[in-house]
Parts: C-alpha cells; sequence; structure tokens
C-alpha cells in the first residue's frame, strides 16, 4: 500500500502512536550523540545522524538487561522474572542496516535450537518503521554486505524522505495496522517517481566496492595464517567496535545483590577485551589482542555464516567512525582478496 | 620538511637494526585523521606522514609492544608520557628511541564536521589553512580555531628527553589559558557540577575506550574488571559509571600529562579532561609538579619523606 505523510503532520503522527504503543525513536544525547531511547514527546525524536552511535539491536537485546529478581522472604525464595514486555512497542526511524541486524540477531536468539524469551519477547511486540537511507555516508558499504540502503525487509512500515513529505509502504501485517492512520494519504505517481530517483542515487553513492561475498571461503583457509600477526597492531582492545555494531551479540551475565536479595543481570560483552576469555584458572586461550581480534572478524565473516548462511556484518560503518585509532574493516575484507595480497603487504606487512 | 626528515630518520634506525620497529602515523582512509602505524623495513618509511591530524598518544603503544626495542615518533604530550613511564620502570633502559617532533597542535575533528552542513568527504592542511570538501561544499577554515583545547593550553609541544629532535623547538606560548575547563568547573556551585558530571557520565557505555588508549592506564587488572574483591557493578547504573569515572580521574593523580586521547577516544563524546585538569592543578599547586617535564622527580603520590607535610594527620 503506498501512501504519505505530509511533514506538517509528522510530529502529530508521532503523538498518536504514543496512544497504544511505546514509542523508541532516535534521541540526541549532546550535539553529534544520539542513541534510540523511549519517547515521551514527539519533539524528542531527532533524525539529524544518519546513524545513532547505539544501534537498534539495543531495543531488543539492551546493553544492560534484568532477567529477573530474588528474594528471601522467611524460608521462601521468591524470584520475579522480568521477560514480559506489557505494551506494544514501536521502532522509528531505524535505517535499514540496522533492522537487517535484527533479523541477524534473530537468527541465534530466535533459532532452532535456542529461544531467548527476552529477545523473543521485545522482538514479537515491536512494530518496526525503518527509514530509506536518501544520503548514505562515505563509510557505509550494506550494498556490498547484502544490505542496500532502502531495503525494505525486516521493516513493518517503511518511509522514505521526500522533502515536504514522507513516502509510506505498510509492508506486513503489522504495517497494515495502521492503514486507516488519520495522517496518511494516498500517494501519487510524482512521489513514486521521485522514490525511484533516491533509490538510485544511493544505489549508486554507496556502490560494491567491498568484496564481502565469499570471504568465509577465503577466511577458512586463514585460521593460522600469518596475516593475523600484523592486521591487530593498532587495536587498543576498547570496546566500540564490538558494542558499537548492530550485530556483535554477546553477553556476559553477573549476579548482583546479596543472598537475600538481588537480580541477575546480562551486559553486552565483548571479545576484544581480555577478561572475555580469561578462565577461571588464570588461563586466557586468547591471550594477546592478535588472537581477540582475529575472534572479532572471524566470527563475522566466517564462523556466523558457517552457522547462518550469512556475514555478521550489514555495512554500516560505525566501528570505522568511532574507532579511535582508525581501524577500517573495510580494508581488512579487501586484504583478504586474493587479488589484494600484495596491497596488505604493502599497506600492513611493511 | 618535518615528514621527509621523519622518514629519513626511520629508514636509518631500521637499515642500521638499532630498532625493530617504528611506531609513527600514516595517512589512512577518513579525511582529517592518520592511524597509527608500525613500520619493520627501511621502505616502509616512506608512509610516515606528519600533519594536524596526528591526534593520537603513541606512548600508549609501549605496553603492547614491550618486547620490542621501539623507534616512537613522539609530539610534545607523547614525549612527556614516556618520561612519566620511565618513572614508573614501564621500559627497559635503551629500549626506545624517541624521534621527537615539535608539535604545531593538533586538530579536533569533531569541531571541524561541527562547522559544516555535510559529511566531509576530504580535507587537506595548507600552511594555516585546513582545506574541506564534501558533496556541494568547499571551505577552507582557519588551522587555529580548530584546534583540540587541550592542545590549545600546551605549553609542552617541543618533546622532551628525546634521542632525536626533528625541527627547531618552538616557542611554548599557550593560545589559551591552562587547566581553563577545570576553573570553569570549579566556578560551579557544588549543585551545577554534580549535575554536569551527571549529565556528562550518563552517556557512558562502559566502552573503556578512554582507559584503553590512556599511557597511564596499564594495570594488568583494572579495578572495574576485578571480581574478588567486586568493587562495581557492570551494568549501566549511573551510581557504577560515576564511580567508574572519578576513580579513573583520581588514579592519574599526579600522573596525567593532560594529552586529552581519553576524550579523542569517548565515542559518546563525554567530558572527561575537567576532571584530570582539576587534578593536574591541584598536584602542581601543592607540590608544585607538573607530569612528564623532569625524568627525575617522580610524582608526588608515589613518594614518601618523612619531611612530607602531615598535618593531615590528626
Amino acid at each position: 500500500m503506498k501512501l504519505k505523510l505530509d511533514k506538517k503532520d509528522f510530529d502529530n503522527f508521532l503523538q498518536s502512536l504514543t496512544d497504544g504503543y511505546d514509542l523508541y525513536a532516535p534521541v540526541q544525547l549532546a550535539e553529534g550523540v544520539s542513541v534510540f531511547k523511549k519517547i515521551d514527546q514527539p519533539g524528542e525524536v531527532n533524525l539529524t545522524q544518519l546513524l545513532p552511535q547505539k544501534p537498534a539491536k539495543d531495543i531488543f537485546f539492551p546493553q544492560s538487561e534484568v532477567m529477573f529478581r530474588y528474594e528471601k522472604v522467611g524460608n521462601q525464595n521468591r524470584m520475579t522474572s522480568m521477560e514480559e514486555v506489557k505494551k506494544e512497542r514501536i521502532l522509528f526511524g531505524a535505517r535499514p542496516c540496522d533492522i537487517e541486524a535484527i533479523s541477524i540477531l534473530e537468527k541465534v536468539f530466535v533459532g532452532e535450537e535456542y529461544t531467548d524469551v527476552y529477545f523473543l519477547e521485545k522482538r514479537k511486540k515491536t512494530t518496526i518503521i525503518g527509514l530509506g537511507c536518501n544520503e548514505p555516508l562515505s563509510t557505509c558499504f550494506c550494498s556490498s554486505a547484502g544490505g542496500d540502503p532502502f531495503l525494505r525487509a525486516g521493516s513493518d512500515l517503511f518511509f522514505i524522505d521526500l522533502g515536504e513529505a514522507y513516502f509510506v509502504e505498510l509492508l506486513t501485517e503489522k504495517g497494515m495496522a495502521f492503514r486507516k492512520n488519520k495522517f496518511f494519504q494516498e500517494a501519487d505517481s510524482r512521489n513514486l517517481t521521485l522514490v525511484k530517483e533516491l533509490e538510485e542515487k544511493a544505489f549508486e553513492k554507496v556502490g560494491y566496492s567491498i568484496p564481502v561475498e565469499g570471504i568465509e571461503k577465503r577466511l577458512g583457509l586463514m585460521v593460522e595464517s600469518s596475516f593475523w600477526d600484523r592486521v591487530h597492531e593498532k587495536c587498543m582492545g576498547c570496546r566500540i567496535c564490538t558494542y558499537l555494531c548492530p550485530t556483535c551479540h554477546c553477553f556476559d551475565i553477573v549476579d548482583e545483590g546479596d543472598p537475600h536479595r538481588g537480580q541477575r543481570v546480562r551486559n553486552w560483552d565483548s571479545c576484544l577485551s581480555a577478561l572475555y576469555s580469561l578462565e577461571t584458572s588464570g588461563h586466557n586461550p586468547r591471550p594477546t589482542c592478535q588472537e581477540r581480534t582475529r575472534q572479532r572478524l572471524m566470527h563475522k565473516f566466517y564462523y556466523f555464516p558457517k552457522n547462518f548462511n550469512r556475514v555478521a556484518c550489514v555495512g554500516c560503518g560505525r566501528c570505522i567512525l568511532y574507532c579511535p585509532v582508525h581501524f577500517d574493516i573495510r580494508q581488512v575484507i579487501l586484504w583478504t582478496s586474493a587479488r589484494r595480497r600484495r596491497r596488505f603487504q604493502w599497506e600492513v606487512t611493511r | 620538511m618535518i615528514q621527509q626528515k621523519i622518514r629519513e630518520k626511520a629508514k636509518e634506525l631500521l637499515s642500521k637494526k638499532t630498532v625493530d620497529l617504528i611506531i609513527g602515523f600514516s595517512e589512512w582512509t577518513l579525511p582529517l585523521r592518520t592511524t597509527p602505524i608500525f613500520i619493520r623495513t627501511p621502505e616502509g618509511a616512506e608512509s610516515l606522514t606528519w600533519n594536524s591530524f596526528c591526534e593520537n598518544n603513541l606512548a600508549t603503544y609501549i605496553h603492547k609492544f614491550s618486547r620490542f626495542k621501539i623507534g616512537i615518533v613522539v609530539k610534545g604530550c607523547d614525549a612527556r608520557s614516556i618520561t612519566a613511564l620511565a618513572l614508573e620502570k614501564r621500559f627497559k633502559p635503551g629500549q626506545l628511541f624517541l624521534i621527537g617532533v615539535p608539535c604545531q597542535r593538533m586538530v579536533d575533528r569533531r569541531k571541524v564536521k561541527r562547522a559544516v552542513k555535510g559529511e566531509i568527504l576530504q580535507a587537506r592542511e595548507e600552511g594555516d589553512l585546513i582545506h574541506v570538501k564534501g558533496d556541494g561544499f568547499e571551505v577552507s577554515l582557519k588551522r587555529e580555531d580548530f584546534l583540540y583545547s587541550s592542545c590549545e593550553a600546551c605549553t609542552h609541544r617541543t618533546p622532551i628527553n628525546t634521542d632525536v629532535l626533528l625541527g627547531d623547538p618552538v616557542e611554548e606560548s599557550p593560545l589559551a589559558e591552562s587547566h581553563a575547563e577545570a576553573k570553569a568547573f570549579e566556578k560551579m556551585s557544588p549543585e551545577e557540577r554534580w549535575r554536569f558530571f551527571e549529565k556528562e557520565t550518563s552517556r557512558c557505555i562502559r566502552c573503556y575506550a578512554c582507559r584503553e588508549v590512556c599511557p597511564m592506564c596499564y594495570c594488568t587488572e583494572c579495578f572495574v574488571d576485578s571480581s574478588r574483591p567486586k568493587w562495581m557493578e557492570k551494568s549501566l547504573d549511573p551510581s557504577d559509571l560515576q564511580f567508574y569515572h572519578i576513580v579513573r580521574a583520581y588514579h592519574q593523580t599526579g600522573r596525567c600529562t593532560g594529552c586529552g586521547a581519553c576524550e579523542r577516544a569517548c565515542p559518546m563524546d563525554i567530558r572527561l579532561t575537567y576532571l584530570t585538569q582539576k587534578l593536574n592543578r591541584d598536584v602542581r599547586e601543592l607540590y608544585g609538579f607538573e607530569t612528564g617535564v623532569d625524568a627525575e622527580i617522580p610524582p608526588p603520590l608515589s613518594t614518601f619523606d618523612p619531611e612530607d607535610q602531615q598535618e593531615f594527620i590528626k
């Protein structure tokens, strides 16, 4: 169904969403810093930053989440499970890469072997309104990583910024529930033409220059390669690239409290920290940054495709933008390509 | 030209096998940035670069490359960090070869990005100007208006205790008042200070980049990672975030050179240097000590002398 939403109705439209739903959208915390957050007023929504620092995974798999609380009352242990999401939710303004990443997380959290009730409950009760990328950044490589700047998959409704209005597509049953929203109008053929133009422009800008395709085959032969001796050198072992990655999903479960009262919490964890693989004995099977960097890249581009037939990278470029030492994952992908081995020799092993 | 001199020196050190590797800066893929580079062959020295985007404090890498003889390109702040680390015996005498470069002060990429509308695709430095280019715009900015605040106030741009100094020492005249952020913070009421601190720390995502990029943060086990005893929880509870930032800053007392690497690394743009500046200012006023400017005097909080003031012990 092809509709449009006039920008002058935008705030009222957002307000109408908050009636029956908890609304999550990009919010600016400081100049140039935004995150996805639950909003109360439409005015809080801020779409100036193409990609908020923290990806939309935070809404489904929060950085820190209470799994259950416990309390000892007399001889009784009282446990309160915390997975239930009481109110239906809407995620507004996530970009196709972040939404594609949620489908990737689904493969892990709602897989054949395991079902993660915390993730599933949030996913089931969320309607996703995606937003196309008219102006992808120079660090974006979604098209090379299996997505594109206007990928609809995963969205229930999809918005495209036409300047004066948003072009609106209702894509799923969940999305169709909004067809009677009073702010939506019928789109006309001029809108459709403009959408096509915007799409073509963005596709051209993003391009297909990063050889992600087939990388699992190349990396499969490189587990013990000397390649890893040098790639990690500049990495200082912080967690930015993994925490800001929309597909990274490692976590650590801890108990907070005392024997009488407390809670079990799960927090994001990062394979780049030494603590991640440290064993109780004191042995660390990934003793240096070299093994840890290899793990990060191998998980994304070799182990994950082996298990789930898709690389665990959506090409959002956050890890490139925010790395304090300017590690560029695109270059690593390029170096793995046979045609680029000489370039690797020149750029890294010099 | 400094860049050429750096390359020649690096080439010489590697050819003569004076060092195993050179740590310096190189151009890379993003505008307004360079990247740390690790060079082992004389030919590789051609990749070394020098400009106003060499913002990283390379002293941090001496921990990671402790097994090697390292030639390292140092600005004033990097050299002071290394002097401070020498006092803490973090490397063997003769293990480092410091290639000193008088610093022209580094450009704050965030300030530049804020000054233009649209994504910057190219940046080029020319004399006192930075030319930036994007889709549909091209502007020239005055370099001096876009410096890191830590660089504006710097009075130690010429690196000290180096093995070689490339270029002439620069005049050490700051462009801004030193410890300006700390002074502004001091002027606030306790409530305002608390609100400021609370707001800044609330954005923390505990990536620990501020810790990892700091040359002075090298504990085998950081207090945040300790499980026995457990000093703090690992979630995003405001009290834990605040505790982390207070203790991280306190641990730097008399050790911080004020290079600003912590703040530059933060993906959430959290203001961090006002805290360390305050400590630096106190240490300077109470003990007349400045980190990394003297290779003989250890930081005051790491020493004991029976003659120390002890009035506070009742």
